[in-house]
């Protein structure tokens, strides 16, 4: 028993570090409250990012921890987003019933998929991913009768947030909805990531043959992992529905695969902030860029991404890491 | 911890400190458009000719100064167009919004114009419902229906009685079809088959071998623009299919400039129908065309004439109101506005808010070894059917 008991207690004490609350964490929540006081008029944009940043968590959760590359995510945004904004067309407009079922509907499509995603790695489930996004988009362009093809869903009306608020002009009632949203997941996926599920995806991530041979079931996790990141995916885009009312083809579209892809990127992949940092910078680079010059900011944005895979290769929460680690031996 | 909340403070007064103080007393238009992307040349189009129409008709009206801001939509992307359309509102305080090259962004603007109050003008997006969304809103363009459902008559009147349609499977396509084809069947006339290709089509061989085989005495062919009017031109010559015989019907896409150019001889004989062309004889087009070719060296197509036209509506209603900006006062000032532009004669129905304009018929033919469209006939005073059927 003496010999064992330090043996068991390490891991446990280990992922209890990691689940610990970090002062920048809690800095980090209680900075997403500014926009309310200082940021007024820039409320709908930050509901947007919210929900980009769900996306990006989304897809951190199969890329950044189990290692399966996407390139059709969108495939389940979309199909939450048609969930949601259907939903209401169809007369029932009530917002929380209606992300759980647009979560459940994606969530459902996920798993019938990851029994395809879980045999394949690399370059195979780029392809298959890929194809599967086009395939649904397709899909919803041809079905215009039931998802008003081109010219996008007409007739999404929302209740009110709980009977009572407004989805208004300034955004308050988006943002407050979508970033209460994006908390709670992300309070789900940190509990998650920091359990021993977690660890055995990490293990899959760094060799998937290895991990079956030391009593953990690869294809098994992997099913699991898929599932619940298609049925992320599929809250933010109905929160996309909801707070804008509106759905077109473009929810389903590759651009917005890769886009999230870049972003999660750009934050760092495999860091659970770093989806969420990379939608901030992305977003707000082009709103404010875009703003600045409506013709050519894609220049600039370019630049930022070169500038960001050459200097700092794990994204820009790895630098942020990278830097501490440099300044904690300088000072050692 | 303290640093970090230092740091973000200093971003937030930086961020602050850069949001622009605009002068007292200026209107301000907020322009969405497809600055960048797929669409940008659409744009670009548009916005050159607003612009030239500021420079000719200078930048203040009733007193006040005009002022515009842009922003980009990138492409279809109706959660953005909202939210620019939100934050143009909320933020920027523009007086009115305008702009709109694309359906699903207009229609997703238009719930911010109804909930603000805010005149709009629509100076590009042609599916026929974009108007019935804000009862504050204005279109300058055209509708699909009110070029389809003419030509579809036309062409009965012309002596067509059995037709063929072929066209693209998205959403302007299927317009397209269904405008045609109701016009014609509503006149008499008779489909004898039709076919939807996929969008991104590379061979239309097939498709137009079956179109022969039916032997129909007219075909009507809606393809995006780009490089697909030139394609299926080339295909239809290569197959046979001579347009003395049987003639080819389509929107004006598909002979615009560009497509002429790569399309040769094939494209002669093609019977189209537009609302504009820089090619229409009047004094006040071949002043316009010369002005725009002065300042962009191109040619003005219909995204110039939409956002020209706009800018016209927009001036005259704010003399109208005698500077007063609110939605109700504008949108009642636009509403049976009657002008001439460089298209023709037109005017915004009081009812519907929508364009009626003269829609003209036009074939092309070689003038000075160049193919070009040649107006044969028109159909004035074209009001948008859809919306006349709505109403019943």
């Amino acid at each position: 028993m003496t010999v064992l008991a330090p043996a068991s207690a390490e891991p446990h004490r280990y992922l209890q570090a990691q689940i610990r609350w970090h002062g920048l964490e809690i800095a980090f929540w209680i900075a997403a409250l500014l926009p309310f006081l200082l940021f007024k008029t820039y409320l709908v944009l930050a509901s947007q990012i919210a929900i980009t940043a769900l996306f990006a968590l989304s897809l951190d959760l199969i890329l950044g921890y189990a290692g399966i590359v996407s390139l059709g995510h969108a495939a389940f945004f979309g199909l939450g987003s048609y969930t949601a904004g259907l939903l209401a067309k169809l007369g029932w407009g009530e917002p929380l019933t209606g992300l759980v079922i647009a979560a459940a509907v994606a969530g459902l499509v996920g798993y019938a998929a990851s029994l395809v995603i879980a045999r394949f790695r690399h370059l195979a489930l780029i392809m298959i991913t890929l194809g599967m996004g086009l395939l649904l988009h397709e899909a919803a362009n041809s079905a215009s009768w039931l998802t008003g093809g081109a010219d996008g869903l007409q007739g999404v009306r929302m209740w009110p947030l709980l009977g009572y608020f407004r989805f208004d002009l300034y955004g308050v009632t988006a943002y407050t909805y979508s970033l209460i949203v994006l908390f709670l997941v992300f309070l789900a996926s940190r509990r998650l990531i920091h359990s021993p599920f977690g660890l055995s995806l990490r293990g899959i991530r760094e060799n998937p043959v290895r991990m079956p041979a030391i009593g953990a079931p690869s294809s098994a996790h992997i099913r699991k992992i898929y599932t619940i990141s298609a049925a992320v995916a599929g809250t933010a885009g109905a929160l996309l529905a909801q707070t804008t009312q509106t759905v077109s083809l473009e929810v389903l579209s590759f651009q917005r695969s890769a886009d999230v892809l870049v972003m999660l990127i750009l934050g760092g992949a495999g860091r659970l902030y770093g989806g969420i940092l990379g939608a901030i910078i992305y977003l707000v680079a082009r709103d404010q860029l875009s703003g600045f010059n409506p013709q050519y900011w894609y220049f600039w944005i370019g630049i930022m991404l070169i500038a960001v895979v050459m200097f700092l290769p794990n994204g820009v929460l790895g630098g942020l890491a990278w830097l501490r680690a440099a300044w904690r031996g300088k000072t050692a | 911890m303290q640093k970090l909340l230092i740091g973000l403070g200093s971003l937030a007064a930086a961020l602050l400190a850069a949001s622009p103080v605009h002068a007292q007393g200026a209107i301000k238009i907020g322009l969405i458009m497809p600055y960048s992307g797929q669409f940008a040349d659409t744009a670009t189009q548009m916005d050159n000719a607003i612009k030239l129409y500021v420079s000719q008709h200078g930048d203040s009206v009733a007193g006040r100064k005009i002022e515009f801001i842009r922003k980009d939509t990138g492409g279809i992307a109706p959660d953005i167009a909202k939210r620019l359309a939100q934050e143009l509102v909320v933020r920027d305080k523009v007086d009115l919004l305008a702009g709109f090259v694309l359906t699903p962004n207009a229609l997703a603007a238009s719930d911010v114009s109804a909930e603000a109050k805010k005149f709009m003008v629509i100076m590009n997006a042609a599916t026929a419902i974009i108007t019935t969304k804000s009862p504050y809103s204005a279109r300058t363009s055209l509708t699909i229906p009110q070029l389809n459902e003419t030509l579809g008559a036309w062409a009965y009147k012309s002596g067509v009685r059995k037709a063929y349609t072929m066209v693209s499977d998205f959403g302007p396509g299927h317009d397209g079809e269904n405008g045609f084809q109701k016009g014609f069947k509503d006149a008499g006339g008779q489909v004898v088959g039709s076919v939807r290709f996929p969008v991104a089509n590379p061979d239309f061989s097939a498709f137009v071998q079956r179109a022969k085989d039916l032997n129909p005495e007219a075909i009507y062919v809606w393809v995006p623009g780009g490089v697909q009017p030139a394609a299926i031109g080339k295909t239809l010559a290569e197959r046979g299919i001579d347009p003395a015989k049987t003639r080819i019907f389509g929107q004006g896409e598909l002979t615009e400039e560009s497509a002429l150019k790569s399309m040769g001889d094939a494209g002669l004989g093609i019977i189209t129908v537009y609302h504009y062309d820089y090619n229409h004889a009047s004094a006040m087009n071949a002043a316009f065309v010369k002005a725009y070719n002065g300042a962009y060296s191109r040619n003005p197509d219909i995204y110039s004439i939409g956002g020209w036209d706009g800018m016209h509506l927009i001036y005259e209603a704010l003399k109208k109101t005698g500077g007063k900006t609110d939605g109700d006062s504008l949108i009642a000032a636009a509403k049976g506005m009657k002008w001439e532009s460089p298209r023709g004669p037109v005017s915004i129905d009081p009812e519907t808010r929508d364009i009626i304009q003269t829609v003209y018929i036009r074939r092309v033919e070689k003038v000075g070894g160049q193919p070009r469209n040649v107006e044969f006939d028109k159909v004035e005073n074209v009001k948008d059917p859809f919306k006349a059927r709505m109403k019943k």
